[in-house]
């Protein structure tokens, strides 16, 4: 499913966040870089913490109550750069192009406004359909999410909706306008395994369907591993590793992604102990000098503390940030 | 081991030792809210069934777990055995005797014990971690100075895995992972033959969760704890649990042994969870979810067997009877009287499509 | 002191408001103490001789028609009023928190008998209810203090309920029931300090309200009597005056003023410290 070799649909290069307070400096995502095609499904995955929220968020710089107070790095979307964008740009983008879905589906709607409304309003918005096209429109999109007898169910409120079903609504309206673009952080982490299931399989279904690319967040590998065509692990706000999803799960080249695996159960035998990572995740006000996995890595060596690794290529597309990437067998 | 499963008639079957911790035909129900109201509600509003008909037993020093998705009945289940709730219909036996005859408070908190999902709220904000571990050990009087209490508490930190200096925090100052570890040390602390685990790793991360799960399997070795394993995920349980028992809005649909469950499942929902779990196998996707459907409302559950409505070999007999909980092999009950659906033989029908709801309209 | 919370001292320390709070409470009670002592004049001496006189050297705030000074009857009166707030304000907190947290943890009839009560009791204005009692029983501090109590414990006693309801629904009250701790202990020793809170930084804004209360009071001649130096009564006695002898009347004013500021600010401060954090 990747597209022609070309412009990438997405480009984010040496993306960086802070967030500075009168108690606290903190630089949540330190140099992020990665690109997306047109037409993929690309992953970013790692623990709480590791700054793969914050990266969607200043993607579509949209932060709510607490705004960084620094972003550093390019961004370019379809050739166009999004730093240089206005307000009124951005609220033109946001919606039509670039669509993003939250990880709660229950306070992501607005409980007093109709279901069908709340689809339909996106496509006045940036399509300019009248109230009744825009109706119609939206009534096809809510069956076109799986949400049957959708004539009638358009106009229930979100709380008739199960967390599953809302979620179908919150995909509805965000593909309204079929942006080439779809941000999903953690879109089905709050919901029952065969929810998850429906779900992802109904965001493969609808990006075959249109094209679009997605970028799906979670810390879930075995979701990463169903539904991604290319992966990033991020760890303490950097990409650790990244290339396509069967070489990175299959292979992975930095221990940080080795780690992780072997810890899931399903990985160890019954009656074996779990292998978890010692330690906790670093705090990102005052993180580890070198490459910041070191404290917890069972690889470290000495140079580790003193150089931040770079970005260095295991193999055609599948890049590695660990100094001793090749040796580890 | 044996792993007998009583019928729902609620008749234990013969055992050479007494389970320890058992329920029979286990019923609780909420009312529904239906608005604020000025006087005492009337008789009759909106039920619903949040357990029916569970019966399940634990034998000493075996870990049970009970899967199941949001509705199933899990938490009500784990509150009633706890003995925090009490069900509507059935009872809860320890060592065959009912749970409340003859013993105290402190005396069946030194039986069950409990640990919760939330590591947030599992721990009172504004008591320290001493004073939360020491008030266990001066209701129960199990210090006799207060030296000796000092030094149990040093103790039990250790057990968990805490440094002893951490005593005199708040619980604020600690991580997820720490918490939980403490509302562990709080269980142990008096000393139970049962733990009721109730989703104890899921609001903590994949490195984490393993530390934890390694510290509940590491104590078990070494204290003879019988474990009630609660948890959505069923790799997890897996790994942890003898048997399983699986849920499906508020019934018990398959209990069998771990490695029976996962080998051969005979419960179509059971094939269905094991189905949707994401496998870190790349290779291996499909565009067909594995169950379709929505769960049914659970205050107007549907007629005959609960999973009829989104059941791939469902006929016109499962929605006539509800089907009961029967042995089908030595220690693997299965609730499902369609055989077919029980050896997942080849199917007449596709699957509905995803999304397809059979819901009767409101 | 752990019920203060970890880090007292640190977190006290950073809090401007609880700072400044604390000092002008302080000075107010400083004022009421040993300030009597240091001015020179008898607040209930009658003095024609010197009445009406302007704020001065001698009478920094003046005097009043019958001759007193004005500064040693507004100090005077600091602890007079200070007194019977505390009681009309601490009173009810005490009976309120409790009735809130029996009536949050049990539940049952008794909560749903209090919940009517306090609906029926809340369609009267608050304060109006209070001087009707007053008015009724007749002037006189035992009225107050037990017209208050009657009135003023509902507030109280919503808010702890309401956090209650909340409190007892979190899992460290289940485990403390879990672990066989009696209903007493898992209501006072667990649930009580935390959903005091509110309830305490209630107390700080009650106050003010009751200042002005039991200060309106004295100025309908329902409160403190005469020659009893009260600030609300001063300003009504010096009403008559306020064209010509401003002072009777406004310096009182800028005492309630300043009372109300100091617990305003200490109750900000407050809040910050006492909640916990995370």
């Amino acid at each position: 499913m990747n597209a022609a070799v070309g412009s990438p649909l997405l480009e984010v290069e040496d993306l960086r966040v802070r967030f500075t307070t009168p108690t606290l400096d903190l630089t949540a995502v330190d140099g992020v870089s990665f690109r997306i095609e047109a037409g993929e499904v690309f992953g970013l995955v790692g623990e709480s913490g590791c700054g793969k929220t914050v990266t969607c968020r200043a993607l579509i710089r949209l932060f709510g109550g607490s705004p960084p107070s620094a972003i550093g790095g390019a961004v370019r979307f379809a050739g166009r750069d999004l730093a240089a964008l206005d307000d009124g740009a951005w609220s033109a983008l946001r919606g039509s192009e670039i669509s993003m879905i939250f990880q709660d589906p229950m306070t992501s709607l607005n409980p007093t406004m109709r279901v069908g409304t709340q689809i339909a309003e996106v496509l006045q918005r940036h399509r300019g359909l009248t109230a009744r096209e825009a109706r119609a429109a939206a009534i096809e999109m809510l069956a076109s999410v799986g949400v049957s007898a959708a004539e009638r169910r358009h106009l229930d409120y979100p709380h008739a909706f199960s967390g599953g079903m809302r979620q179908r609504v919150l995909i509805a309206i965000a593909l309204a306008c079929r942006p080439k673009l779809l941000i999903a952080d953690e879109p089905t982490t709050a919901l029952d395994v065969t929810v998850q299931d429906q779900i992802l399989k109904l965001i493969l279904t609808l990006r075959n369907d249109t094209g679009m690319s997605v970028l799906l967040v979670t810390h879930d590998i075995g979701v990463i591993a169903q539904t991604c065509d290319r992966v990033a692990v991020m760890y303490a706000g950097n990409i650790v590793e990244s290339g396509t999803t069967a070489e990175v799960v299959k292979r992975p080249a930095h221990p940080y992604t080795r780690a992780l695996l072997a810890a899931l159960p399903a990985h160890t035998r019954r009656g074996d102990k779990l292998r978890p990572i010692d330690g906790e995740p670093p705090n990102l006000a005052a993180p580890p000098a070198g490459c910041r996995f070191h404290p917890r890595c069972s690889f470290a060596v000495s140079a580790c503390r003193e150089v931040v690794p770079p970005a260095i290529e295991v193999e055609a597309g599948h890049r590695c940030a660990c100094l001793r990437a090749g040796e580890i067998g | 081991m044996s792993a007998a499963v009583s019928e729902s008639s609620g008749a234990p079957a013969a055992q050479p030792a007494a389970p320890l911790l058992s329920a029979h035909g286990l019923g609780r129900r909420f009312e529904v809210a239906g608005g604020a109201s000025v006087l005492p509600r009337r008789r009759g509003g909106r039920f619903l069934q949040a357990l029916r008909d569970v019966s399940l037993e634990l034998a000493p020093g075996e870990t049970l777990g009970i899967v199941g998705e949001s509705g199933c009945g899990k938490s009500t289940l784990a509150r009633c055995l706890s003995g925090i709730d009490t069900p509507d219909e059935g009872s809860i036996r320890w060592q065959g005797q009912p749970m409340a005859a003859g013993s105290t408070p402190l005396q069946r908190a030194r039986r069950v014990q409990m640990v919760f999902q939330d590591p947030y709220a599992s721990l009172n904000p504004r008591m320290s971690l001493a004073q939360t571990l020491g008030e266990v050990l001066q209701v129960h009087a199990l210090a006799a100075t207060r030296g000796e209490r000092a030094d149990r508490v040093d103790e039990l930190l250790l057990t968990v895995g805490l440094a002893p200096r951490l005593k005199h925090h708040l619980p604020h100052a600690l991580s997820g992972g720490q918490r939980q570890r403490i509302s562990i040390a709080r269980a142990l602390a008096v000393g139970p033959q049962v733990l009721i685990a109730d989703e104890p790793v899921s609001a903590l991360d994949a490195s984490i969760q393993a530390q934890i799960i390694n510290l509940l399997e590491e104590l078990r070795e070494r204290l003879g704890i019988a474990f009630v394993f609660i948890s959505h995920d069923l790799n997890v349980v897996r790994h942890i649990s003898d048997r399983i028992a699986v849920m499906y809005l508020g019934q018990v649909v398959e209990c069998a042994a771990t490695d029976a469950l996962f080998d051969h499942p005979a419960h179509p929902y059971t094939r269905a969870l094991l189905a949707a779990i994401p496998q870190t196998d790349p290779s291996r996707r499909s565009l067909v979810p594995a169950l379709a459907g929505e769960l049914p409302d659970p205050t107007a559950p549907p007629a005959g067997c609960s999973f009829s409505t989104r059941c791939p070999w469902v006929v016109d007999a499962c929605r006539a009877q509800e089907p009961a909980l029967l042995e089908q092999a030595p220690g693997h009950a299965v609730r499902c009287s369609n055989a077919a659906a029980r050896s997942g033989g080849t199917l007449d029908s596709v699957p509905a499509s995803q999304g397809e709801s059979r819901v009767p309209a409101r | 002191m752990s019920a203060l919370g970890a880090n007292w001292w640190k977190r006290g320390a950073g809090n401007r408001n609880l700072q400044v709070g604390l000092a002008m409470l302080a000075v107010l009670l400083l004022a009421g103490a040993i300030g009597p002592w240091l001015v020179r004049w008898d607040p209930i001496e009658i003095d024609f001789a010197v009445a009406l006189q302007r704020p001065g050297a001698a009478h920094p705030f003046g005097t009043d028609e019958l001759g007193r000074d004005v500064l040693a009857r507004v100090l005077a009166a600091t602890f007079v009023d200070l007194k019977v707030v505390a009681v009309c304000v601490v009173l009810p907190f005490f009976i309120g928190s409790l009735i809130g947290l029996a009536s949050g943890y049990y539940g049952g009839w008794f909560d749903l008998a209090l919940m009517r009560l306090v609906d029926i009791l809340l369609a009267f204005p608050h304060y109006v209810l209070v001087i009707a009692i007053v008015g009724s029983l007749g002037p006189g501090i035992a009225n107050l203090y037990l017209a208050f109590a009657l009135v003023v414990w509902i507030s109280f006693a919503r808010i702890v309920r309401a956090e209650v309801l909340v409190a007892r629904r979190a899992e460290y009250a289940q485990a403390a029931r879990l672990l066989g701790y009696g209903h007493a202990r898992v209501m006072l020793r667990h649930i009580l300090p935390n959903v005091i809170t509110p309830a305490i930084i209630f107390m700080m804004s009650d106050v003010v309200l009751t200042i002005l209360a039991v200060t309106s009071l004295g100025f309908l001649g329902l409160g403190i009597q005469p020659p009893t130096p009260e600030w609300g009564l001063m300003i009504a006695e010096g009403r008559t005056f306020l064209q010509d002898a401003w002072w009777i009347s406004v310096f009182p004013g800028l005492a309630i003023v300043y009372v109300g500021i100091t617990f305003t600010v200490l109750g900000e401060g407050l809040d910050d410290f006492l909640r916990p954090k995370g």
